[in-house]
């Protein structure tokens, strides 16, 4: 890889604060109202406090150069030491002034922010419930109407422009929900009920990850946001509402067998098919996913081949264990796993 | 090294003082809020857990039975006049009267650690039950170990006022000191007394 | 009854009927006649004279046992300094190794079991075993020089406050060695740490480490908080008292108030991990969060407790470095207080992502913000100092630029956490590393570089060498910068913190490998720091009692002290005495010299109170120290070990504060 354009792309980033490929993950994102909020809040923040900054290095400065002559230093070697400068005194109380002044602008703007964030978010027209587990996200999409109530893992949908409410419960530790491109974080605690609402306000594919430490994975417990126009998704809705297509040839329907009789329908569950597990990612549609193991790994003939021989290594301590699959039975399983798009 | 400019003397100061010039009274007041700070958040836990329930205790159990505590609770008030009586005692330089009535605090702190057994016994739960029931045998157990702490106290304070050592004039400093400590240690039972029999009655 | 008045023999020694007036008159009569002839400092006993005697009966034995039984806050405090330095260099080595695995992405050198206990051993290790110990090290040493009395109060307690954070730590580090060091996190939230999530022993380590630690702090702010109240110099009124006094007066006042949570909070983890107590436990009606109000309710203060013994260090530097006291000694003081009062009403700021009630969020925000107000007003201080006076830039000066340039970044990135919407994004991500790390490497352990650069003089009696000292803190400061700028900056492309690795392609290569260089080049300052530390002991050139020409009065002995400190306790006159007196250092006398006494004054003016026998050296400490940490450690396998182990921990305790028998029959003065 090449140093030069890594360290270009970062320097324009860093000047320009939202470059293209910073969209993915990224506070700079601003692709959903919280984000550009965000963003806006910070650039005030930051303003003020570049200012103040400047003016402490200057008195810094400024005391530092000021060269006094040796009798006229309020110092012990004149015997002046318990006296100032008569300037001090007020400067002091100026600066006083100037630090209560500044916090309390920067409180308000914040103030304002929290509440326009919280006015942005009302008017929720789609309930998703997002689950937190050691290292992985169980996501449903939530209907009045049951038929239509959706089971997934690891990626969300979320239609641009609606108000989404993201309802947010833990299965075990605490995890926290955080896409930096669309809005800030929030903690899935468990016993508690948390939520947070987000507005989509850009099309994209966004990554998210875990933010509070759970354990061994908490690196790799990621999350794929996809962003797309409504039609697109009522498209994608209603694609995952269909059972897993039935194997077609010799293959796959090996697969298929192992799949819903072995050990992997214990914990996984396959929409219209005997699998039914519920302790770990819903399988049904996994091969329409980005991304494998919960944003470890891009999806892929290779990936699945390596994830299913051996979990362990891929992502150690992960609770998917290494079953020790012989190649033909490798072979089956990953062919019919490709066939759940 | 500077010459020394001599001042003053202090060669007739005293080697002893009641209350706030005693250096072991400022240790102790230290102890006293450190012990202080540690109740007051198991009481802010208390509180927490409380404030997200239903009914207190939860799911319907019953209270703690008020016998062995209540009774707990009036010796533990009626021990502060022989405790009054030692520090007026000790402030008043009367170390027989000092000897005389440290026993009976021993004493009174066996009959109190005696019911504080049968009080754990009432309170009609086991710690594992839920957090109601950690919460309040953390708070009974706290006060036990802070009970028994002070009745050693004075167990060895007795002892140590039987010996040579006992008349020097910084004994009655420290029998003044425990009293004072024992004061705390009633005080503090008062709060937890409502919050474990009481509160759950609400 | 009988008369008791001053003196040492008071109460009626060895008659048990204190009845018999006449016979107690007539023992009180001959105990004054006596008393007289006790040998006490004075006009006719000083200079080396005083200085032999009070040597011989200050002197500890010599020897192990000698060693063990010291009761000398000099020697306590040296000990507390070089092993919360050896911690650091330990858990700095734990920063290295994580570094080098964050080099680069998806990076395959250390583990994730490997690298979870490595950030909770650093951060463990620096919180608990570094920063806050450190701090107590110097003070503990400085401090009884600095009001200017022969040691610190209730010295025993002193002495097992040190045993007791050398085992906390040793605990530790050993579990680690064993590789069943802890892996929850230096915050260990429940449940992650609970016993359903978390078993074997590894977190029930972290928390009797966290046990021994709050024990022997707790310990040392008792210490403090007494040796500053009652033992300062006669004179030396709250008002001429050093600015770092202040500091370690407020700093010794939030340790006792706020250590409490964590070792309540790390018990009821501990008895739910062990005696399935449910303080925790959602499930059965406990509640997650009670271990973060509670942990962050010791936390918030805790950075405080690490930050402002370090603002009493600047100001100690820039009073000598300037030439002249602190402008608006006042509003330091104030500042000091307010922070400390401050500090305890903003522990939610750690936890506005976990969802409580946005309206108690203002309440805190605007808290957690008004704490830079005093925190300004002390930087303002500072830079008028500088500006008013004649600032010589000698090493520990360099360090408190450093301090002010690096600091006030990680004040004003804390200004930006405060606020709801902005914390919500940079919580937990590297923006809050950054933020952390400016706080506390640029606020606290700059500042600490410096003073431990001034004050060896006084510790060891020789200079440092200052050009290996200035390319040191060049090397600390630059690479500082190197390491934890582009923090800012990967947290702001979503590096959350405390993550093994991250993948390729979300641009966070570039800042990571600039931090890796720059975490190198601060540990080979640290290594230079070491190297010039060790080296000057032997070669540095002689000190002389007051080589900087600084005012307080810790300069005023020789350099090392004597083991007595003072031979006269001196009389203060002045916010900075050595610089306003005649030449001369005014002093009271009367003193015993035959046995230990110091002198305590009252707590406001410091006017002469009480003559204070100082306890013996004694190796009761010590074995108490073992028997409490043989039940801390038995407790994480049965809970039957309290109820043993109490035993032990009693006579122990018992043994200790067994009053000795004041000497009743003095020498004869010797002329």
């Amino acid at each position: 890889m090449s140093f030069r354009r890594q360290g270009r792309a970062a320097v324009l980033a860093l000047l320009l604060g939202a470059c293209s490929y910073q969209r993915y993950q990224s506070d700079f994102g601003a692709a959903a109202t919280q984000g550009r909020q965000f963003l806006t809040l910070f650039w005030i923040f930051l303003g003020v406090c570049l200012f103040m900054y400047a003016l402490v290095i200057a008195f810094l400065v400024a005391g530092i150069l000021r060269r006094r002559r040796a009798t006229d230093a309020n110092v012990v070697e004149t015997g002046r030491h318990h006296q100032s400068h008569p300037l001090m005194r007020t400067t002091l109380i100026g600066w006083a002034a100037l630090i209560g002044v500044g916090l309390t602008a920067l409180a308000i703007a914040s103030f304002f922010a929290d509440r326009s964030m919280a006015e942005a978010a009302t008017g929720e027209k789609l309930s998703v419930t997002v689950t937190g587990n050691q290292w992985w996200w169980d996501i449903r999409y939530n209907s009045d109407d049951a038929s239509k109530t959706l089971r997934t893992a690891n990626e969300l949908h979320l239609p641009l422009g609606v108000p989404v409410r993201i309802q947010l419960a833990s299965n075990d530790v605490i995890h926290s929900f955080w896409v930096p491109s669309l809005a800030g974080k929030q903690d899935l605690i468990p016993g508690r009920e948390t939520g947070i609402t987000i507005v989509p306000k850009k099309t994209g594919i966004f990554r998210g990850q875990c933010a509070e430490y759970c354990g061994t994975q908490h690196a790799h417990m990621a999350l794929v946001v996809v962003v797309e126009s409504y039609a697109d998704f009522i498209k994608w809705w209603d694609h995952q509402l269909q059972p897993a297509p039935a194997p077609a040839n010799p293959l796959t329907l090996a697969g298929y067998n192992y799949v819903t009789s072995g050990p992997c329908s214990a914990c996984h569950n396959i929409g219209g098919t005997p699998a039914s597990g519920q302790v770990a990612p819903d399988l049904t549609h996994l091969a329409s996913r980005k991304s494998l193991a919960a944003g470890a790994l891009p999806m892929g003939k290779g990936n699945l081949y390596g994830w299913v021989a051996d979990p362990q290594s891929l992502k150690p301590g992960n609770k998917m264990p290494t079953i020790g699959l012989e190649p033909q039975q490798l072979h089956a399983v990953v062919a019919y796993l490709e066939t759940l798009k | 090294m500077l010459e020394p400019r001599f001042t003053d003397d202090v060669a007739e100061l005293p080697t002893y003082k009641f209350g706030p010039s005693s250096l072991t009274w400022w240790g102790i007041i230290g102890f006293m809020v450190i012990e202080g700070g540690f109740f007051a958040l198991t009481f802010a836990a208390y509180f927490f857990i409380m404030g997200h329930e239903q009914g207190w205790p939860p799911e319907g159990r019953p209270p703690a039975a008020l016998l062995a505590g209540t009774l707990f609770t009036i010796l533990m008030l009626l021990s502060e006049i022989p405790n009054t009586m030692i520090k007026k005692a000790a402030e008043a330089r009367d170390v027989a009267a000092v000897r005389l009535l440290l026993p009976v605090m021993v004493a009174i702190g066996v009959v109190l650690l005696v019911i504080r057994g049968f009080e754990f016994n009432s309170l009609n739960c086991r710690w594992t039950d839920d957090a109601y029931a950690s919460v309040i045998w953390a708070l009974l157990l706290l006060h036990a170990g802070h009970l028994l702490t002070d009745w050693f106290d004075t167990v060895v304070l007795t002892a140590l006022m039987y010996t040579s050592v006992g008349y020097e004039g910084r004994r009655l400093v420290d029998v003044d000191e425990n009293s004072l400590y024992w004061r705390y240690v009633w005080l503090l039972w008062i709060p937890i007394y409502l919050m474990i029999y009481w509160v759950p009655r609400l | 009854m009988t008369d008791v008045r001053a003196g040492d023999f008071e109460g009626v020694a060895g008659r048990p009927v204190p009845n018999e007036r006449e016979r107690v008159e007539a023992e009180n009569r001959r105990l004054a006649e006596e008393r007289k002839k006790i040998v006490r400092d004075g006009p006719k006993l000083t200079g080396e004279k005083l200085a032999a005697r009070l040597d011989a009966t200050w002197r500890r034995p010599p020897g192990i046992i000698g060693w063990l039984a010291t009761v000398d806050h000099k020697e306590i405090g040296r000990r507390y300094i070089i092993t919360a330095l050896i911690f650091l260099a330990l858990g700095g080595v734990l920063a290295l190794a994580m570094r080098l695995q964050l080099a680069r992405p998806d990076s395959a050198l250390i583990g994730a079991d490997r690298y979870n206990q490595l950030f909770t051993m650093h951060g463990s290790t620096m919180m608990f075993l570094f920063a806050v110990p450190v701090m107590e090290g110097v003070a503990l040493y400085i401090i009884p020089l600095m009001v200017g009395t022969r040691n610190t109060a209730f010295p025993r307690l002193n002495a097992f406050s040190y045993f007791m954070y050398l085992f906390g730590g040793l605990l530790l580090w050993g579990a680690f060695v064993l590789n069943i060091g802890p892996d929850a996190g230096w915050f260990s939230y429940t449940p992650l740490s609970g016993p359903q999530f978390s078993p074997g022993k590894r977190t029930d380590i972290w928390a009797q480490m966290i046990t021994f630690t709050e024990v022997a702090a707790l310990a040392a702010a008792v210490v403090m908080v007494c040796t500053i109240l009652k033992c300062r110099a006669p004179g030396m009124t709250l008002a001429r008292m050093p600015l770092f006094v202040w500091a370690m007066l407020v700093v010794a006042v939030m340790i006792i108030f706020s250590m409490p949570a964590v070792a309540l909070a790390s018990g009821m983890l501990i008895s739910d991990r062990l005696i399935g107590t449910n303080f925790y436990n959602a499930a059965e009606h406990g509640d997650a969060l009670l271990w973060q109000h509670l942990f962050w309710f010791f936390g918030h203060p805790e950075v405080y407790i690490i930050f402002l013994p370090a603002t009493g260090f600047v100001s100690v530097i820039v009073e000598t470095f300037c030439r002249r006291p602190v402008f608006a000694h006042a509003v330091v003081v104030l500042a000091l207080i307010s922070t400390g009062i401050l500090a305890f009403g903003l522990w939610v700021h750690h936890m506005f992502a976990t969802g409580l009630p946005r309206v108690g969020y203002s309440f805190y925000t605007a808290a957690s913000m008004s704490v830079s107000i005093p925190t300004g007003l002390q930087i303002f201080c500072w830079l008028a100092t500088m500006w008013d006076g004649r600032p010589r830039f000698q090493v520990p000066m360099l360090y408190v630029v450093g301090f002010i340039v690096t600091f006030v970044i990680g004040g004003l990135t804390g200004v930006m956490v405060a606020a709801v919407p902005l914390d919500l994004q940079l919580h937990d991500t590297y923006f809050v590393v950054a933020h952390f790390h400016y706080v506390l490497i640029g606020g606290a352990v700059f500042p600490l570089l410096g003073i431990l650069t001034y004050w060896y003089p006084k510790i060891t009696g020789r200079m440092m060498d200052d050009m290996l000292g200035k390319i040191g803190f060049w090397m600390v400061f630059l690479g500082f910068q190197l390491a934890f700028f582009p923090m800012h900056w990967s947290g702001m492309l979503g590096m959350p913190r405390r993550v093994y690795t991250y993948p390729a392609g979300l641009g966070l290569e570039l800042p990571n490998q600039l931090s890796t260089i720059g975490a190198f080049v601060v540990g080979l300052a640290v290594v230079l720091f070491v190297v010039n530390a060790i080296v000057s002991l032997y070669r540095g050139r002689i000190a002389g009692p007051n080589p900087w020409g600084a005012p307080t009065l810790e300069w005023a002995v020789s350099s090392p002290p004597p083991v007595y400190n003072f031979a006269h306790v001196p009389v203060v006159e002045s916010n900075t005495p050595l610089w306003d007196g005649d030449g001369k250092l005014p002093v009271v006398t009367g003193l015993r010299v035959d046995d230990k006494e110091m002198l305590l004054t009252t707590v406001v003016a410091a006017t002469p109170d009480l003559r204070e026998p100082v306890a013996a050296p004694s190796l009761w400490p010590f074995i108490a120290a073992i028997a409490v940490g043989i039940v801390f450690v038995a407790s994480i396998f049965s809970p039957w070990a309290i109820a043993f182990g109490l035993v032990p921990c009693a006579i122990a305790l018992t043994a200790w504060f067994w009053p000795k028998e004041l000497k009743r029959h003095p020498e004869p003065v010797i002329d």
